[in-house]
């Protein structure tokens, strides 16, 4: 009978403390209260990515403080702070810790929420997603690796260049922020010197959620909430008004029409290509004496978005995209590609525990944000300690999320180039430990992103650039251990990852920023 | 007299059936009948079950998957009971489980799974001319024994979850014919993933899985002597909580599980050999929700060895009051 109750103690001390495991939060639900150690009110300055300037779009003057209309805004401002509610309060904490960093997180959940390949049709062909119809099944789009690379590269400039337009205009106007005016409205969040017309965060709202139409026409009520409940957090925090907020959102939709338009005539829009283009692809690596890639699913599915390597770049002419391909595999009937295979065999067959967490840790693949988002999220984690400013914070995003665009261009354009077929394809005996992708093996897309992103953003934070080095090689090499890579594929995209991403670096030290 | 019968028949239920069935609930259920070892008899053995399905479901929507073809689980567990006392009983049970898939590229993993352990409690037992009432109460807790992932499944050889479980259970017998009744909460650990985000119905920034609380439900009946026991058993597994899965992607640990399955359970207690006794199994799934709909099969061997030390006749003597 003691037993039993040592036995019923101990279970309840358990149960206490596993009572507490429903609830798992997330790494940047309790993140600092963005408070930038430089406001870089020059920013307008800084060389936009497609505005021919900061004034392209006009943004009017707004009213002087002293006067009545302004007056009544800041009436607004605390009439909302007098009585706050719970939910009013938590928006103000997730807004405050940064509208970019916020909004990088929201792009992530959509590419992992659609990030689902179609299922097939009854007569073993397979259903493409439309544009015009995205909530009918598949649903539109499916945010495969180069389309979440595309939308984050265009997410991430279009709020690049309206932020330079909007610190343009900050720095015009000087309206300081309305609890400088008011010593009656108390700032909810971290004070700054930064002019507060127009609001960043509407800009951040508007060319968010305009830029949705585009990627994600399934989402925009989700976005439009989000946008709204960014835009009144802040009025609510008292450090914007009503028509600092009304100018920002409506800066904001303007840049984003702006790569709307390139957006629809970059030819990402025909990259999936049809039966003709299809074959094409098998009997020109025949005809070149190769085995070519074929699908290893069941029923056969087209490859991923074979003509994603026309795609125009954003950080070079698309004339330089072949001169950046890297030179032909190891034949498929060569020794080195025999003795390659075989290493892949001896990789799965003797896989441990060590190999199999390094696999999944940097699988990144159905649902998840893909390899451009994983390193987006990296890049966030550590831009919170870098205090930058939304401005800095979207350039730098800018600049990682094109460089990974632009190295899914790269490396597509390689992978349809040559069409060599995956490890399993060449000894079925090859089982994977993670998912095998459905397009050719070289070269490495997550080698190709890594890099890219490993040399930019050592560029923007230096001090992680031995980190970010060997996070790279380690997503390389987890497709090696995962049974889907040969070693040529990953070393070559660990390089040509590493020559896109200069692109990047060169812009950098170019912008206005560093 | 009940007592002697119990001791001679080695009742290791042997239902590890949950466990196979797409590894999901991964709850033994050894401790579910309505028998006790008596005190210091330790019965252990050995239990194989093959477990396989070519059809699961998907949510709600019935499918099969040409890139996995049929999904197998091979199981081969080490169990133990013994009695601390006539009313109180120790058990456990760790399992070794290797999975297969016949199509697609998908590995098979493999590795030793969860330890159970369990501590079954029978506070009532009462006669009424040739029948008897029992009442139980079994606590019971799992842990994970290796590093195996739990975020490959199908594949995944169990969830990788800490569980505290309670069950209630009755129990009773006419002559030779019984019945028992039993339910179970099972209270779910948090589960750690190796990759830093996952997506359930919503983005999750971090590499902790809140997993849903579970219950069971498991009624049995049958024909039961000192010599063999044949019967038949039906089992609602039922996760309160969690998501489905959604068209066309992978499971994950988090999922809404359930299933409910009919089986048959035969042992047979060998008479040249004294406390030798061998059991087979078999059972199917009838309907099910993001789980494999799982057809197995088992056997296996157990053997009890007395650690009285006095002459059983003189224990149950002493314990027997009925």
């Amino acid at each position: 009978m003691k037993k039993l109750l040592t036995i019923c103690l101990l279970a309840t001390t358990i149960l206490v403390q596993m009572s507490c495991s429903k609830n798992v939060p997330n790494t940047t639900d309790d993140a600092p209260m963005l408070a930038p150690t430089k406001t870089d009110i020059d920013a307008g300055i800084w060389k936009p990515i497609l505005l021919t300037g900061p004034t392209e779009f006009p943004v009017a003057a707004p009213a002087a403080v002293s006067s009545v209309g302004y007056i009544a805004e800041l009436n607004e401002v605390k009439g909302y702070q007098r009585d706050l509610t719970a939910e009013q309060e938590a928006a103000i904490k997730y807004w405050g810790a940064g509208g970019v960093l916020r909004w990088n997180e929201l792009m992530r959940e959509l590419v992992a929420k659609y990030n689902l390949p179609p299922y097939q049709n009854p007569d073993g062909t397979y259903p493409f997603p439309s544009a015009n119809n995205p909530f009918a099944y598949p649903l539109f789009p499916f945010a495969n690796p180069p389309y979440a690379a595309r939308a984050y590269a265009y997410i991430s400039a279009a709020q690049y260049d309206a932020l330079v337009a909007a610190w343009h205009y900050k720095k015009l106007y000087n309206r300081p922020a309305p609890y400088k005016t008011d010593a009656n409205i108390k700032p909810r969040l971290p004070q700054s010197d930064l002019p507060s017309y127009p609001s960043e965060d509407a800009v951040l709202a508007g060319v968010t959620a305009e830029m949705m139409k585009l990627f994600f026409p399934g989402e925009i009520a989700f976005i439009q909430k989000k946008a709204e409940e960014q835009m009144m957090s802040k009025l609510m925090a008292g450090t914007a008004t009503r028509s600092d907020i009304e100018a920002g959102e409506a800066l904001g939709r303007l840049v984003a029409q702006k790569f709307i338009t390139r957006g629809r005539a970059d030819r990402a829009g025909a990259a999936a290509g049809n039966a003709t283009d299809w074959a094409l692809l098998e009997t020109q690596t025949i005809a070149r004496g190769e085995i070519p890639w074929i699908s290893k699913e069941t029923p056969k599915r087209p490859p991923m978005l074979p003509l994603f390597g026309r795609v125009r770049p954003f950080l070079f002419d698309e004339t330089v995209t072949p001169t950046l391909r890297p030179a032909a595999p190891p034949s498929t009937s060569s020794e080195q590609m025999k003795k390659e295979t075989a290493e892949i065999y001896d990789l799965v067959n003797n896989t441990n525990a060590e190999r199999i967490r390094i696999t999944h840790l940097w699988a990144d693949g159905i649902a998840t944000a893909t390899p451009p988002g994983h390193w987006g999220a990296i890049a966030d984690a550590d831009f919170i300690n870098q205090k930058f400013s939304e401005v800095r914070w979207a350039r730098n995003m800018a600049l990682l999320n094109m460089s990974m665009m632009d190295a899914a261009i790269v490396c597509w354009d390689t992978k349809f180039f040559y069409f060599n077929p995956r490890p399993s394809q060449l000894n079925p005996a090859i089982k994977t430990i993670t998912g095998l992708p459905n397009f050719p093996s070289y070269i490495s897309g997550h080698s190709t992103f890594s890099a890219a992103a490993a040399t930019i953003l050592s560029h923007i934070v230096p001090s992680r650039a031995q980190a970010y080095d060997a996070m790279a090689r380690e997503a390389s090499i987890s497709r090696m251990y995962g049974g889907i890579h040969y070693r040529s594929d990953c070393e070559k995209g660990l390089e040509t990852g590493n020559k896109v991403g200069a692109y990047a670096v060169t812009r950098a030290k170019t912008d206005g920023a560093d | 007299m009940m007592q002697k019968i119990k001791t001679k028949l080695c009742q290791m239920a042997g239902l590890f059936m949950i466990i196979v069935l797409a590894h999901s609930p991964s709850k033994a259920q050894t401790e579910i009948d309505g028998i006790m070892m008596a005190k210091n008899n330790y019965c252990s053995g050995i239990m194989y079950n093959y477990s396989s399905w070519d059809q699961y479901w998907e949510g709600t929507l019935k499918r099969n998957n040409l890139n996995l073809g049929t999904v197998s689980t091979s199981m081969l567990a080490y169990m133990g009971n013994y009695g601390v006392s006539d009313k109180l009983n120790v058990l456990f049970g760790l399992p070794y489980i290797k999975t297969k898939a016949t199509a697609g590229t998908l590995s098979g993993m493999s590795g030793l799974q969860d330890l159970s352990l369990w501590v079954k409690w029978m506070p009532y037992e009462k006669e009424f001319g040739k029948s008897t009432l029992s009442f139980y109460t079994i606590g019971g807790v799992s842990l994970p024994v290796s590093d195996y992932t739990p975020d490959f499944l199908p594949m995944s050889i169990g969830l990788r979850s800490k569980t505290i479980s309670l069950r209630g259970m009755v129990d009773y017998q006419y002559g030779s014919w019984f019945t028992t009744a039993s339910a179970t909460y099972v209270i779910r650990d948090k589960v750690t993933l190796d990759r830093e985000s996952y997506y359930t119905t919503q983005l999750h920034n971090t590499n902790e899985v809140a997993m849903p609380d579970a219950s069971s439900i498991n009624v049995r009946a049958g024909y039961r002597t000192g010599r063999m026991i044949a019967e038949a058993v039906w089992n609602k597994w039922t996760t309160l909580g969690g998501f489905d899965i959604t068209r066309n992607n992978m499971p994950f640990v988090s999922n809404r599980m359930n299933a409910s399955m009919l089986g048959i359970n035969l042992k047979y207690n060998l008479k040249g050999v004294d406390g030798l006794s061998l059991i087979a199994n078999g059972n199917i799934t009838l309907s099910g929700r993001n789980m494999g709909q799982a057809s197995t099969i088992g056997g296996g061997a157990f053997y009890i060895i007395d650690f009285s030390p006095k002459k059983k006749k003189e224990k149950t003597s002493t314990t027997d009051k009925k």
